[in-house]
């Protein structure tokens, strides 16, 4: 069990480590450095910065060392909190993100939650009612789901609301509450606003997920302890529910693994579409921009983000499964 | 078909708890129908052990999920019955007749009737400890606490043979060795102390002395108990041991029966004689291969016409076994068997019967 | 030597049966996966949907009408008009001319179809010159009008905000959003197949190592990634240098699902009796892999492609959605949604959402189409 948890950590970190060099060569990538960036930006403002204090940037930002030195640099100043300057917006990074990481945290896992809400109980009656009509009817919507880019049913829904009821969805809080600190009025609001994007968000994920659980359902539903449970005289609902159901369990809990990337990078873009103050706006705008601290640090934290959530996910699993428990396998 | 008149005439006195008549259940897929079993009858009494035997795939399995009831879809029983007699009652129900899913039937199933069956392994729940699994069947039939329920699941184990019971409780199945999972599967069986133990090859998947244990544990348990045991196998070794009475099956139909020294020492079809052929003899290296019966099982659409074992039978009759259907009949007042060798079409007996059961080498 | 000459017919001729040997064994594999595939018929009919849009690719430029870049002020936003096919109960495919008119208390020019003006649709009529395959210069359209410019009179499907024709910028972006799906699925497929074989075949610690590295790709979220990439490449890069880097961009990631599948084929196969037969017969091992893998699991590969097509095909359309992907002057199905990505410019022109109907469309199609092939070369999987 330590054992697992142990590669499972190791796994993680090493994840973390590829994510922080691709976001470093993110930041690197496009022509000119950091202070080019920020000369650019002080000019277009009319102010001036001679050659001598450009170099002078340069050397007090390190950036005539070779790259491997300027990784560390990044990367110690991130592990202590600072992540950099945004050219754009002159001001710290961390400040600039601001609550955009933690409504995106928030709008995630929303949609995870409400896939598997969803998906377990259709997975369920999908297998249980193999070949039904409404079993049709959710495989046909499921692929609907998987089929149409999330974007594409923002924008859909977008417009029919906006067509059929006057009523414009985008956002995550209302006019009054937007620039307001947080209260629980502010929460109530947010709440209030969460459930539509977060379904645009779930749909595509809860597709896949209806489709694992009820082809894995349709497995155990085969297996020999199915007769065993009937054989006792369980009731038949209570055997799906406690056996063929727990077990299904498990390969769909693995799935959370891959869910959470899945609904981060959704959420960059129906945040677009429907102007959720996520980070997705801001790593747009900031690309755009070629404000790249920002953009490689958003990238940084979306990666730490789904390496914490597939991290989670694997205790989860670990949880849900006895033979990892003991150790058997895995 | 008429009611077989299985054994009554030489055992009076007897009453049997369980009695199947004709039972047929069939499978209803889009290729086809398959009739898994296609008029089954047998008699079951207290305290004695009634093989069934046959090939995989001849329908030994859904027999014993008709009797309790849990075939499942797309199959269904289709006819016959199943007759049980319930704890001092005079009057026998017919099982067949019960709404499968519903109150009348659970309460019997795991209560008065009991499967063990052959995966010891996937026949328990990975995901559960085995003491939760027997605790639960315990509570199903009995108003015990939980507390109870597990001092009771501790005693289960312990009369079964399983070693420091109050550890073994909280392990999974996973944890146990194949031997230890079979007798944790029958000390859950009987946890509601039944009457009728249906055991699904039961040792099939164990090795050849966790087998021996298993056997004697049953027959053990059979005396202490007063089990009516229905034993399922296709080992006709284990039917010499464990039977009483045995019932031949072939293709979802019962080809013969009788009491087991009759079927092991005058075998009247020659479907029972290949079976008997294939024992290996003691002398035979352990693990060599068996003599197999000649070519194998029809595909369950293709049921061949006529005799469906007439395809692989070395003595069959060109013209009649490929094309009517022996009816099932009384042989003696023991035995009954269906085949034109001992039977005409219409019923006669055939006088050819009594050498093709001579030219048999008996065991 | 005179033994080696002795024993070099038969040696040739038993080489001949089992390369005819082979060739039917590959071939009912395939007849097999073909036979299964047809009996279903959502699939079946999804393959025909998909072959159909690729015949749009290859016609694109015949079947618009408009030149997909002209522009006019005066034709924004023209709601689209359908043909008229009959005039006075006779057939006669026409449409309306779209005339100005100064609205009274706005003074703005509004532009409405004017039916007293009849316009006469031909056939195989002369528009803008293109060249068919790339090769032909022609200027046949299937549609046309022989009175006027035709980028003044057809609106199928009305016109963006610069006055350019939807419909036959539909035509050209399915043929370039096609494309880079069928390009980026190559690429995949290549590093696909190479590392998923790699990591099948040898096993041990390179399949551990290609492993973990799937993993780490699969874990890290895309779109930031993609948006990355494609937000570094030079401003001043050429529509066909875009079109390239993008289709890697999209490909580096896509692979590993592929790769997935085919080491999945390797690892079933490995064990397999005739690749063992063919060890021991001392074939090389490119040829082992060559010869007798990579037949036997086609059919497997072609149904993971139809299912990796799709995703490809998504990846570019939101890439060039955000305006990070291909750009105009390229046409793309992502570049003509980007038109449509707010609400005020939805609310104006509704019909701009109707480049979202092939996207949904070809997607659903190819996932039907995977799911029956895989159905078909594994039904027990
Ligand atoms: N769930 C099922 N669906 C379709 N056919 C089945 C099913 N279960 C059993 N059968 C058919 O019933 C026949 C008898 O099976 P079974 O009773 O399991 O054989 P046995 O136990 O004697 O080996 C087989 O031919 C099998 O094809
Ligand atoms: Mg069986």
């Amino acid at each position: 069990m330590l054992a697992y948890i142990f590669r499972r950590l190791i796994f993680a970190a090493a994840t973390t480590v590829a994510i922080s060099v691709i976001a470093f060569v993110i930041i690197q990538l496009p022509p000119g450095d950091f202070v080019d960036a920020y000369i650019a930006s002080i000019s277009a403002t009319g102010g001036q910065v001679s050659l001598a204090e450009a170099e002078g940037l340069r050397i007090q930002f390190g950036l005539d060392r070779p790259m491997y030195l300027q990784y560390f640099a990044w990367i110690t100043g991130v592990v202590q909190g600072d992540f950099g300057f945004s050219v754009e917006w002159r001001r710290p990074v961390s400040e600039v993100i601001g609550d955009r990481l933690w409504m995106t945290v928030i709008i995630s896992v929303f949609a995870i939650l409400l896939s598997w809400g969803l998906a377990l109980p259709i997975g369920i009656y999908s297998a249980v009612r193999q070949y039904s009509i409404g079993d049709y009817v959710f495989t046909f919507v499921g692929f609907f789901g998987l089929a149409v880019p999330n974007f594409l049913l923002a924008l859909i829904i977008l417009y029919f609301s906006f067509v059929l009821f006057g009523a414009n969805v985008g956002g995550l809080f209302s006019a009054e509450y937007q620039l307001e600190p947080w209260s629980w009025g502010k929460v109530w609001d947010l709440a209030k606003h969460l459930p539509l994007p977060g379904l645009i968000l779930a749909i595509g994920g809860t597709a896949q997920l209806i489709r694992i659980m009820r082809a894995n359902l349709l497995d155990e539903l085969r297996k020999p302890y199915v007769v065993t449970a009937r054989a006792k005289g369980m009731r038949e609902s209570r055997v799906i529910l406690k056996y063929p159901v727990r077990a299904a369990l498990n390969p769909f809990a693995s799935t959370i693994g891959y869910l959470f990337p899945f609904v981060v990078s959704g959420s960059i873009i129906i945040s677009l579409v429907l102007s959720l103050p996520t980070v997705g706006p801001l790593l747009l705008r900031s690309l755009v921009a070629q404000d790249m601290q920002l953009a490689g640090t958003i990238v940084l934290m979306l990666g730490v983000l789904t390496v914490i959530g597939t991290f989670i996910s694997d205790l989860v699993l670990m949880w849900v499964d006895p033979r990892l428990r003991a150790g058997l396998d895995g | 078909m008429p009611p077989i008149p299985m054994g009554e005439p030489a055992r009076p006195r007897r009453e049997p708890i369980l009695s199947v008549r004709n039972l047929e259940t069939h499978f209803l897929l889009d290729e086809g129908v398959v009739r898994a079993v296609d008029g089954t009858s047998f008699d079951l009494f207290s305290k004695q052990t009634l093989g069934i035997v046959g090939e995989s795939g001849c329908g030994k399995s859904v027999t014993a999920r008709s009797i309790l009831g849990i075939v499942e879809s797309p199959g269904k029983v289709v006819g016959g019955e199943v007759m049980l007699r319930r704890d001092g009652a005079r009057e026998m129900i017919d099982l067949a007749k019960l709404d499968p899913k519903g109150d009348r039937y659970r309460a019997i199933r795991g209560a008065e009737i009991a499967l063990v069956f052959q995966e010891p392994m996937s026949s328990f729940s990975a995901y559960h400890t085995v003491g939760n699994q027997i605790i639960e069947a315990i509570r199903l039939h009995q108003p015990l606490t939980k507390k109870q329920a597990r001092n009771k699941a501790i005693d289960l184990l312990h009369m079964v043979g399983v070693p420091k019971p109050d550890r073994r409780i909280d392990e999974y199945s996973f944890e146990l060795s194949g031997g230890l999972r079979q007798r944790v599967m029958v000390a859950m069986a009987l946890s509601s102390d039944p009457r009728i133990l249906i055991a699904d090859e039961p040792t099939t998947a164990l090795d050849v002395t966790t087998q021996a244990q298993v056997l004697d544990l049953l027959r053990q348990l059979q005396d202490e108990r007063d089990l009516a045991i229905i034993l399922i196998t296709h080992d006709m070794g284990v039917i010499a041991e464990m039977a009483d009475d045995v019932v031949v099956m072939y293709l979802g139909k019962e080809v013969e029966n009788g009491p087991v020294d009759d079927i092991f020492h005058n075998p009247k079809h020659p479907y029972t004689r290949s079976l008997l052929n294939s024992i290996p003899s003691i002398l035979a290296r352990p693990r060599s291969k068996l003599s197999t019966i000649e070519g194998s099982i029809p595909h369950p659409y293709a049921r061949p016409p006529g005799c469906p074992f007439h395809p692989r039978c070395t003595v069959a009759i060109p013209g009649l076994c490929d094309s009517q259907t022996p009816r099932f009949l009384p042989m003696g007042d023991r035995q009954g068997v269906s085949c034109f060798l001992h039977h005409g079409p219409s019923g006669q007996s055939m006088p050819s019967g009594k050498d093709t059961g001579a030219r048999h080498d008996a065991v | 030597m005179s033994e080696q000459a002795a024993t070099l017919p038969l040696g040739t001729t038993s080489k001949a049966a089992s390369s005819a040997e082979e060739r039917i064994a590959v071939a009912t594999q395939l007849q097999l996966t073909w036979w299964r595939f047809k009996k279903h018929k959502l699939a079946y009919a999804s393959g025909i949907v998909v072959i159909l849009f690729y015949l749009i690719a290859i016609f694109a430029d015949f079947l618009a009408y408009s030149d997909p870049q002209s522009t006019a002020a005066a034709r924004s936003f023209i709601a689209p008009q359908g043909i008229q096919w009959f005039d006075e109960g006779e057939f006669r495919p026409h449409v309306f001319a779209i005339t100005g008119k100064r609205d009274a208390k706005t003074f703005k020019i509004i532009y409405a179809p004017d039916p007293t003006q009849k316009i006469d649709v031909k056939l195989f009529a002369r528009g803008y010159s293109y060249r068919l395959f790339g090769l032909f210069k022609t200027d046949i359209h299937l549609i046309g009008v022989d009175d006027g410019k035709v980028e003044d009179r057809i609106f199928l499907l009305g016109t963006d905000l610069l006055g350019r024709d939807l419909w036959s910028r539909l035509m050209v972006a399915t043929r370039i959003s096609l494309s880079v799906g069928l390009a980026g699925v190559t690429i995949s497929l290549f590093l696909g197949v190479l590392l998923g074989g790699i990591s099948g075949y040898y096993g041990g610690a390179i399949d551990i190592l290609i492993q973990r590295l799937i993993e780490i790709l699969r874990s890290i979220p895309t779109i930031p990634l993609w948006m990355g990439l494609a937000a570094a490449l030079p401003r001043q890069w050429s529509v066909v240098q875009v079109y390239i880097a993008i289709t890697v961009i999209i490909s580096l990631i896509g692979w590993t699902e592929l790769a997935r599948v085919v080491r999945g084929r390797f690892l079933a196969l490995r064990e397999e009796d005739f690749v063992v037969a063919a060890e021991l017969s001392g074939a090389s091992q490119l040829r082992i892999i060559i010869r007798h893998m990579v037949p036997s699991f086609l059919s497997h590969i072609i149904a993971a492609v139809s299912l990796a097509l799709p995703a490809m095909i998504i990846s570019e359309t939101t890439l060039s959605f955000l305006g990070l992907g291909l750009r105009p002057p390229a046409i793309s199905w992502g570049v003509l949604l980007q038109d449509a990505q707010n609400l005020q410019a939805l609310s104006i022109a509704p019909w701009l959402l109707f480049s979202a109907i092939p996207v949904i469309i070809v997607i659903l199609a190819f996932n039907f189409l995977g799911d029956g092939l895989r159905d078909a070369a594994d039904p027990y999987g």
